[in-house]
């Protein structure tokens, strides 16, 4: 098992520079959560990983070894929407084979009996599939795929809730059963919080958090209480964002906390990954 | 979270959800019901292995062990002060109760529950 190194990587469509100097590594048999708001450039960012797309500067490389035209690191890859570049005339099985052929060791059961708990017709064409199904039946050829870094670009769009719960349960149950790496890129943050072991967050092309969930929400906390007490107690700290009720105001803090003695009027609480997400990210703030 | 996860079998083991002896759920169960990732499942677990509440028996799962309920009734006793009778003193200190008026409703709590 490999990890992938993402050294000082740009990308600009034209004059516009959509990443900005990316650096990070992505470890094998974790899932990462790739967070950023639309146009962050998580979709490029993925597609330049997977060498789909090339990148302005800056090296992908996998042990060292640069992931351009090496089909055999390539092989050990894979992005969901790469089926999208099949005809669409093709029916579910049959990409299923062509993945087969592909990657070899394709893993049928597993993508057959997914087919049926999501209800999704194997003689199908791909593109006659609803926006829902097309979804699913991306992600399971990404379950089903034998490589070990699988990118899963938006992999509950258009899904309703039922299904959004079954692909969560299956996804951990695949993952348990053969450990890969997944890279997973939503904004349905709420709902892959606990599923995901370490957190990508990019905005305008950078990467601003690069760690474990655990180690990023304990430096994430909420200050409540009456204005004039949170901001005397906050001054000087990391305040990210606020929210206000009437006089009761509530401060963001991401960062440590210093040894300010707390007044009985203000409480700290945790903040959850959305909510840190938010407010790291909103325009106009930081 | 891995916190959360220990604290929710734990509460389970303690009001005899499972007993001493049965198997609790693996970590694969745990994490593809609730989503929650395998390590953070597995590091709960892993919590009350060292705290002798649950133990493993290799390539079977892992079991409730032997006076577990005993054991986490200590350990809540324990607690109890820090979790329980600071904060009840703070707040009644707030609400201007005097400490005779908290031990009078402390009584009344009880008479109430007999």
């Amino acid at each position: 098992m490999s990890s992938i190194e993402i050294k000082n990587v740009t990308k600009q469509f034209g004059k516009k520079e959509v990443l900005a100097g990316l650096n990070f590594k992505l470890e094998p048999n974790k899932i990462y959560g790739l967070l950023g708001r639309n146009g962050a450039g998580k979709s490029t960012l993925l597609s330049i990983m997977t060498n789909r797309i090339p990148l302005t500067s800056g090296t992908v490389t996998v042990d060292g070894e640069s992931i351009q035209n090496n089909d055999k690191i390539l092989q050990k890859m894979y992005l969901m929407s790469e089926v999208s570049l099949y005809n669409s005339r093709l029916r579910v099985f049959q990409v299923f084979n062509e993945t087969d052929k592909m990657y070899g060791k394709f893993d049928f059961d597993l993508a057959n009996r997914l087919a049926g708990e999501f209800g999704l017709d194997l003689n199908a064409r791909i593109g006659k599939l609803s926006t829902g199904y097309r979804t699913i039946f991306k992600v399971l050829v990404a379950m089903g795929v034998s490589a070990e870094y699988i990118f899963l670009d938006e992999p509950t769009l258009g899904l309703d809730a039922n299904h959004r719960d079954l692909f969560y349960k299956e996804l951990m149950e695949s993952y348990a059963n053969r450990p890969r790496t997944f890279v997973i890129s939503t904004h349905l943050i709420e709902e892959v919080a606990n599923l995901v072991e370490h957190v990508l967050i990019i905005k305008n092309g950078k990467i601003l958090i690069d760690s474990g969930v655990d180690e990023t929400l304990a430096k994430a906390h909420t200050v409540t209480g009456p204005e004039a007490d949170v901001d005397s107690y906050t001054a000087g700290l990391n305040v990210i964002g606020h929210d206000s009720l009437g006089k009761i105001k509530a401060n963001y803090v991401f960062g440590d906390m210093d040894d300010k003695i707390l007044p009985d009027t203000v409480s700290i609480e945790s903040m959850d990954l959305q909510k840190l997400f938010i407010n790291l990210t909103n325009e106009g703030e930081n | 979270m891995y916190l959360q996860v220990a604290k929710q079998i734990e509460e389970a083991i303690f009001m005899n959800g499972f007993s001493e002896g049965d198997q609790v759920p693996s970590t694969t169960e745990i994490s593809r019901q609730f989503h929650i990732n395998p390590a953070t499942v597995l590091k709960g677990m892993n919590i009350l292995v060292s705290e002798e509440i649950i133990e493993k028996h290799r390539g079977l799962g892992m079991f409730v062990k032997k006076n577990a309920q005993e054991r986490i009734r200590m350990k809540r006793q324990n607690e109890f002060f820090d979790d329980y009778v600071s904060g009840m003193v703070v707040e009644a200190q707030k609400l201007k109760l005097t400490e005779k008026q908290l031990i009078e409703m402390i009584e009344r709590g009880y008479e109430k529950n007999e």
